[in-house]
């Protein structure tokens, strides 16, 4: 029987699985951390229609149990020779591990926002990530680092994101759309709260998410502000001034805030960087894993029996990464059974 | 046996031509000097500066010793044909002097002397023969050399060579054919009278046996003289005219002439001292980042030509490394912020809101300027160690705050550079400080060569902090981490401040020495001076900067620039930290350690 062994158990990894095991494929899964979900955990509602991100998981409760599935948690896969056939994957802790076929589902982090040190993360309390923020929504409780009800509250997109200042000039794709659902969920909870979005641009690609953005300024009487932050400052009573400059008027504009989220974008997992370093296989110039083509093998790698599932090639939504793992799925599948290489 | 006394005609029209060129040329300039240079220069001749200048003269323009410490190859080079030559020129002179016993000849009797004196027999012939034999062997060494260099750099350490215009290759190759050309008219001279040394002699001998001589010999005499002459005429429109050039620079410069902000002669004077050695070329990171046009040598080489000089005017980050490589000391940042200045349009902004500006007493002024405020952690270390000092500072841009100027010189905006440096003068002599201080070294930079503030010691942090440290006011504490010291461009070579910096660190870690440090130190690649940089070519710069410092494995990089702490941050391989926040981790850690000890002291007493 072919060996798959899947690196990663996001949401990603574990779609592959479950349709690869629902095929009759024995599957090794193996995940870094002790649990698996990988970065949807850090959202408790998704957009555009608020679904509870633990419906997603509940497709996969039932793997864990299958007599197919091989779960290898805490393990990380550190080089893998891909000298002789069957490839050997060794781990951290010494393991060697045999399959006929990889797919890897590393996955994303999000950008360290403490290097866009201008907007104060890490340094003024009043400063949080978007992740931060999504934790504050999931136990209905937003708060300043001080313990009030914030009055006003600024969300900054594209943060690490379309900016080669930091060396990431891409789109991360989701950031302006979870803005407006992480702003409508805010305001559902503090409806005296004043919420501003500073965009560069609104990037609405779903069918949907224009008529969320719209409502989000009709229902929910969110302020849209086009212009990137320049600075952040802190007064003596921890609250913040942000600088920016509203392009749209052509002036600077300054403003005072409770609280500043930042939209913090997709990188490229350390984990794909140095893998990809270490191991030879191709990555892209924004450091995400290159797939053979952008069209019809999105899912392939150079190297034959090697696949790539989701985020590990780019940023995607949670609904694309289940896609682009079912396409995978079928790829693997087609080349164990020798009708694709 | 004179057969011709006509073949010395192209070199005496090269040789008038150059000097009466030359004449007009130094006057013209020294007319275009400004009356306060005039009178530096005329106040000149009664120092003793003269002697350095002379020493220079010859250190530089004849022995080219700045060009041996950096490659002794190349300097040797540049030595055998520029002293040899001087060497054969006086040693002719002498030779004739001692044959004839008096002074009076015609000037290029001594050129070719061979040909007028068939029959040397004063005392001392042969020593002098011999004497000019091995000069001239000298030189052919060296034309060897530059051959070899034109045709394979790598012999010579250099990754890259220069290259040429039309008339530097007339006078290249001119130059090129003198030696051989005069080897060979004096080998054939040789050959009949038997008046050469070791060299010619033995060549003549060969001659006669191989060669109708009588049918080249006048021959030989007309392309000797015919290659000085092109020589000559091609030397003021090449890179040759560095020659002279480099000679009048060196006198002006230690009459204490500084560049200015503006495009003038003194300016024009160090574009064409220019020898276009092209050392400047190694020493530029962009280089490597694939920006080929921008580097000095190709800068000047393009306002000499009049060409289109909008790329290499702009494209450049201003890091200074080609300035401090440059063998003849042009000071090649400030002819580009000239150059700006005159290339740029002035912008018509009010400047209105400097008016808004806030104004305080104080003792201690702090000037943060833009590039901390985008990095508040060094901002809030300021305070942080300010707050232990206790003293009393006046915190200028906290709010309100205007630019230092700098980022609009840079780009060439000389008249809204001057509206921001004259409110901020206005504030600073208001406030009655003593000490200004600051913690971005571009602005340091500007506050010290654009701003006059009688009686305000200007101080970059990494100095107060030095003697803070030094008085003991600021503790010593090892807080166990290796660390790698980074000079920022304008700090060290644009400041000369090296030491102090490298004092405080280690007070507080464990620093690496590296190689390319100091003066050579690496440019981060985001110097404000890079307008129209590609960012792939920043990055490029700034990744192999980083790759540089991460083979040292340091746990932190420390600098004392927030821009370069900014860019280099961007890398992610090695924590990057200002001088300020090292200096404030230190305070922490020593006031916790106070702590604990009360606590200590307090449990054994109860």
């Amino acid at each position: 029987m072919k060996k798959i062994v899947i690196i990663g158990g996001g949401i990603a990894g574990l779609e592959v699985s479950r349709l690869l095991l629902q095929e009759g494929f024995p599957v090794t899964l193996i995940e870094k951390s002790s649990h698996l979900g990988g970065n949807i955990r850090n959202y408790a509602y998704l957009f555009p229609d608020f679904t509870p991100s633990e419906e997603i998981l509940k497709n996969y409760t039932s793997l864990p149990g299958n007599a197919d599935l091989q779960l290898l948690l805490n393990t990380e896969i550190e080089k893998i020779d891909f000298s002789s056939r069957p490839y050997t994957l060794f781990s951290n802790d010494g393991i060697a591990i045999s399959a006929d076929s990889i797919i890897i589902a590393t996955g994303y982090q999000i950008f360290d926002a403490r290097l866009k040190e201008e907007f104060g993360y890490g340094i003024y309390d009043g400063v949080i990530t978007s992740v931060e923020m999504e934790k504050m929504i999931r136990e209905q409780h937003i708060v300043t680092p001080y313990g009030k009800a914030p009055r006003r509250i600024a969300f900054i997109h594209c943060v690490g994101s379309r900016d080669a200042k930091v060396g990431n000039t891409y789109c991360s794709r989701l950031c302006c759309i979870t803005a407006i659902k992480q702003a409508i969920e805010t305001k559902k909870l503090l409806p005296q709260a004043e919420i501003f979005c500073f965009y560069i641009d609104l990037r609405m690609y779903g069918l949907t998410f224009e008529e969320l953005y719209l409502n989000a300024q009709k229902e929910y009487n969110i302020q849209f502000v086009r212009g990137r932050l320049s600075e952040t400052s802190e007064m003596i009573d921890k609250r913040l001034i942000i600088k920016a400059e509203d392009t749209l008027i052509g002036r600077p504009l300054k403003m005072m805030t409770d609280m500043l989220v930042l939209m913090v974008g997709m990188e490229a997992s350390n984990f794909s960087k140095q893998f990809a370093y270490h191991n030879g296989l191709e990555i892209g110039e924004h450091g995400f894993f290159k797939p053979l083509n952008q069209f019809n093998a999105r899912g392939k790698s150079q190297k034959e029996g090697i696949y790539f599932a989701g985020t590990s090639i780019g940023p995607m939504s949670v609904a694309e990464t289940i896609e682009h793992a079912q396409a995978t799925a079928l790829s693997t599948i087609s080349y164990l059974k020798g009708k694709e290489n | 046996m004179i057969r011709d006394p006509n073949f010395q005609y192209p070199f005496l029209i090269g040789t008038i031509f150059l000097f009466a060129y030359l004449i007009i040329r130094v006057i013209l300039w020294y007319i275009k000097l400004s009356k306060y240079d005039k009178l530096r220069f005329i106040h000149f001749w009664k120092t003793k500066s003269v002697w350095a200048a002379i020493r220079d003269s010859v250190a530089d323009g004849l022995l080219h010793l700045s060009i041996f410490k950096k490659n002794p190859l190349l300097g040797y080079m540049h030595m055998s044909l520029a002293f040899g030559w001087f060497l054969l020129i006086v040693m002719g002179h002498l030779e004739v002097i001692a044959d004839r016993h008096s002074l009076n000849f015609p000037f290029y009797y001594a050129v070719f002397y061979r040909y007028y004196q068939p029959h040397p027999d004063f005392a001392g012939a042969k020593v002098f023969g011999a004497v000019m034999d091995f000069l001239l062997l000298i030189i052919l060494s060296g034309v060897a050399l530059a051959i070899i260099k034109r045709i394979r750099k790598q012999i010579f350490g250099m990754k890259r060579t220069t290259r040429l215009k039309t008339f530097d290759k007339i006078a290249l190759a001119s130059l090129w054919l003198i030696f051989p050309l005069r080897l060979l008219a004096e080998s054939l001279s040789a050959a009949y009278y038997h008046n050469g040394s070791f060299m010619s002699n033995t060549l003549g001998e060969w001659f006669i046996q191989n060669v109708r001589v009588s049918a080249i010999y006048d021959l030989s005499w007309w392309l000797y003289s015919c290659s000085l002459g092109f020589f000559f005429i091609a030397l003021p429109f090449s890179r040759y005219m560095h020659i002279p050039t480099e000679i009048v620079f060196i006198f002006l410069r230690h009459a204490g002439i500084m560049p200015k902000k503006y495009w003038n002669s003194y300016a024009q004077i160090q574009m064409y001292s220019c020898s276009r050695c092209g050392i400047c070329l190694d020493a530029c990171q962009l280089y490597e980042a694939g920006v080929s046009n921008v580097q000095s040598v190709y800068f000047l080489q393009f306002i000499r030509n009049n060409e289109n000089v909008d790329k290499s005017l702009f494209g450049c980050i201003i890091c200074g490394r080609c300035q401090e490589a440059c063998p003849v000391h042009i000071n090649l940042n400030d002819l580009r912020t000239a150059l700006r200045i005159k290339a740029s349009k002035p912008l018509t902004f009010s400047y209105e809101y400097t008016q808004k500006a806030l104004q305080q007493k104080a003792g201690i002024i702090y000037f943060a300027g833009c590039m901390t405020h985008l990095t508040p952690q060094i901002k809030f270390s300021m305070r942080r160690i300010f707050d232990f000092l206790g003293d009393n500072v006046w915190f200028m841009d906290k709010d309100k705050s205007i630019c230092c100027g700098a980022p609009l010189m840079l780009a060439g905006q000389y008249d809204s550079a001057s509206q921001l440096i004259q409110k901020n003068t206005e504030l600073i002599m208001a406030s009655g400080a003593k000490t200004l201080i600051l913690s971005c070294p571009i602005c340091y930079k500007a506050f010290r060569e654009d701003y006059v503030l009688p009686g305000i010691s200007i101080k970059f942090h990494a100095v107060y902090l030095n003697e803070m440290i030094r008085q003991g006011r600021l503790p010593k504490i090892n807080l166990g981490f290796k660390t790698i010291y980074h000079d920022p461009c304008a700090l060290g070579r644009g400041s000369k401040i090296y030491d102090q910096p490298r004092y405080v660190i280690d007070s507080y870690s464990q620093r690496i020495r590296l190689k390319k440090e100091k003066a050579e130190a690496l440019c981060c690649g985001a110097g404000l001076g890079a307008i129209n940089l590609p960012i792939e070519a920043k990055n490029k710069v700034t990744f192999e900067a980083m790759s540089y410092f991460a083979r040292f494995k340091p746990n932190a990089l420390i600098t004392a620039c927030p821009l370069c702490k900014k860019t280099f941050a961007r890398d992610r391989r090695i924590p990057v930290l200002d001088i300020a926040e090292l200096t404030a981790r230190a305070i922490d850690e020593y006031v916790n350690e106070q702590k604990k000890t009360v606590r200590e002291t307090r449990l054994i007493e109860s």
